[in-house]
């Protein structure tokens, strides 16, 4: 079990792995596309490598519901419950 | 008269040289860029060839990680070599409606493909990249040049297995003379040195098996040859009408005069023994460009170093050269880069206007017995071509029967 920070650190390393941007700019509050420029293929290979980084499935129909870097830690953090 | 065409940029990515000076030194030097690969794979297979022409500057140190994450290698390496080619034409402003691409490849993203079936095998299919349909076509090339470059004047990839990158360069010329476009970046990329092609051009006895001594293995011309080696890279030529590039004041380095694309509908691998493709080819390139064959001083070869490959050309330039042939400084440079395939013909067109520009024929390396089938004056020497107004044709024939010749003057 993760505690939300660590889901964040996580997060913030595979979002930088794919695009390259700074870990520190993957914030709670932080819009995939509107703040961090994620396209959706992008998107998909984050969401690829968090099921495999923190052992949980992501449904694909559950991706379009994470606007922000906040409500994907929050669904692993319940999906890891 | 169609509008005259001139090349002001060139980039190229190879065994030899990571970028045009490097290659285009070495190869007046005469080097090899075959070696030995190392790489797991090759004992894993047990593979009968074990060498190749690699690239000499990995893509990895001149692309940053994320651009290159997303691009198969042979992507990546049209992009090192159109960045390296628009660079150098200085080109500073241009109409991006009126810029077109024109990059071939003769197999396209192999590595992405078979990466991604091995995932697929080992991990299942959610652990496949969703970039890997974009990866893999074979106009990711184009496409990736295109965007790099804004270009919007339609981005096209002609395939024709080796003949490829020549042809990416008739159809540049076409797109220009038709008014279509103003300037075309042309090139042609070719990242294949994976064990499955490997294992498969070995199946077909064309690839030769001097593993011992890679250096010494492409051998075009000579009576040892027994195959050719397999190269990998890029070559990219920007093309330009010429009043476009005389209105900026740009560096001009010779006029791609004509170009001509046969096929021989005669076999789908063997090239047809009388050379009858490449005959009409070589002529029809000769008259697009208005020149006569007295006016051809050298020809970049497509001289593979296959026992079959070599002499049919020699028979097509005799036919189409006429006594000229034996006046013609012959340069076989997959002596030196290794077979680039699709990109080979980008590669050579490269050579062969540095050629024309600095008036040096690049060499021809391991000829030490020449085929005495094939009696054509091969430079092997350094070798400097005449002044005046000259003319050179560089050939590339193809699986399928694809004929490609381009016809480059002086301006």
């Amino acid at each position: 079990m993760a505690s939300n920070e660590e889901i964040l650190t996580g997060l913030a390393e595979i979002v930088n792995e794919e695009t390259g941007l700074a870990p520190e700019s993957v914030e709670m509050d932080k819009s995939f596309t509107d703040d961090l420029d994620i396209d959706s293929i992008s998107m998909m290979t984050i969401v690829v490598n968090a099921e495999e980084k923190f052992g949980v499935r992501i449904p694909d129909e559950e991706v379009k519901n994470l606007k922000t870097v906040g409500d994907a830690v929050t669904f692993i953090s319940g999906a890891q419950a | 008269m169609p509008r005259k065409v001139v090349i002001t940029g060139l980039g190229a990515t190879t065994p030899i040289g990571g970028d045009v000076p490097t290659m285009w030194a070495n190869s007046l030097k005469g080097v090899s860029g075959a070696r030995t690969i190392e790489a797991d794979w090759v004992q894993e297979f047990e593979l009968p060839v074990t060498f190749a022409a690699q690239i000499a500057t990995p893509a990895s140190e001149v692309l940053s990680r994320v651009e290159a994450k997303r691009m198969d290698p042979s992507t990546q390496f049209a992009v090192v070599a159109s960045r390296e080619a628009w660079r150098d034409s200085g080109i500073e402003e241009v109409d991006k409606d009126r810029l077109a691409v024109a990059f071939a490849t003769g197999i396209g993203g192999v590595w992405t493909l078979l990466d991604a079936w091995d995932t697929l095998r080992e991990k299942g299919p959610r652990r496949v990249l969703p970039m890997t349909v974009p990866m893999l076509m074979p106009n990711g090339p184009a496409a990736a040049v295109s965007l790099d470059l804004g270009a919007r004047a339609g981005a096209h990839t002609p395939v024709s297995a080796c003949a490829s990158g020549t042809e990416a360069l008739h159809q540049g010329l076409e797109l220009i003379r038709s008014g279509k476009a103003d300037v075309v970046v042309c090139g042609g990329a070719e990242a294949a040195i994976h064990p499955m092609p490997i294992a498969a051009f070995a199946a077909m006895q064309a690839l030769s098996r001097r593993n011992d001594e890679p250096e010494l293995a492409s051998r075009p011309y000579d009576t040892g040859r027994d195959g050719f080696v397999m190269g990998e890279g890029a070559g990219a030529l920007v093309i330009e009408a010429e009043e476009h590039a005389l209105a900026r004041g740009a560096r001009i380095y010779a006029e791609l005069a004509g170009t001509a694309v046969t096929a021989d509908a005669y076999h789908i691998t063997a090239p047809d023994p009388e050379g009858l493709g490449a005959t009409r080819a070589l002529k029809a390139a000769l008259f697009d460009a208005r020149a006569q064959a007295e006016d051809v001083v050298h020809v970049n070869a497509h001289a593979t170093s296959t026992p079959v490959g070599d002499k049919p050309e020699y028979t097509a330039l005799k036919a189409a050269l006429g006594a000229r042939v034996d006046q013609v400084a012959v340069s076989a440079t997959k002596s030196q880069t290794g077979h680039l395939l699709g990109a080979s013909g980008a590669v050579e067109a490269v050579m062969t206007v540095l050629a024309i520009h600095d008036r040096k024929a690049p060499l021809t390396i391991n000829l030490d017995n020449q085929d005495p089938e094939i009696p054509l004056d091969v430079v092997t020497s350094p070798r400097d071509l005449p002044q005046g107004d000259i003319v050179a044709l560089s050939n590339s024939f193809g699986f399928g029967g694809h004929n490609a010749v381009i016809v480059l003057r002086n301006v």
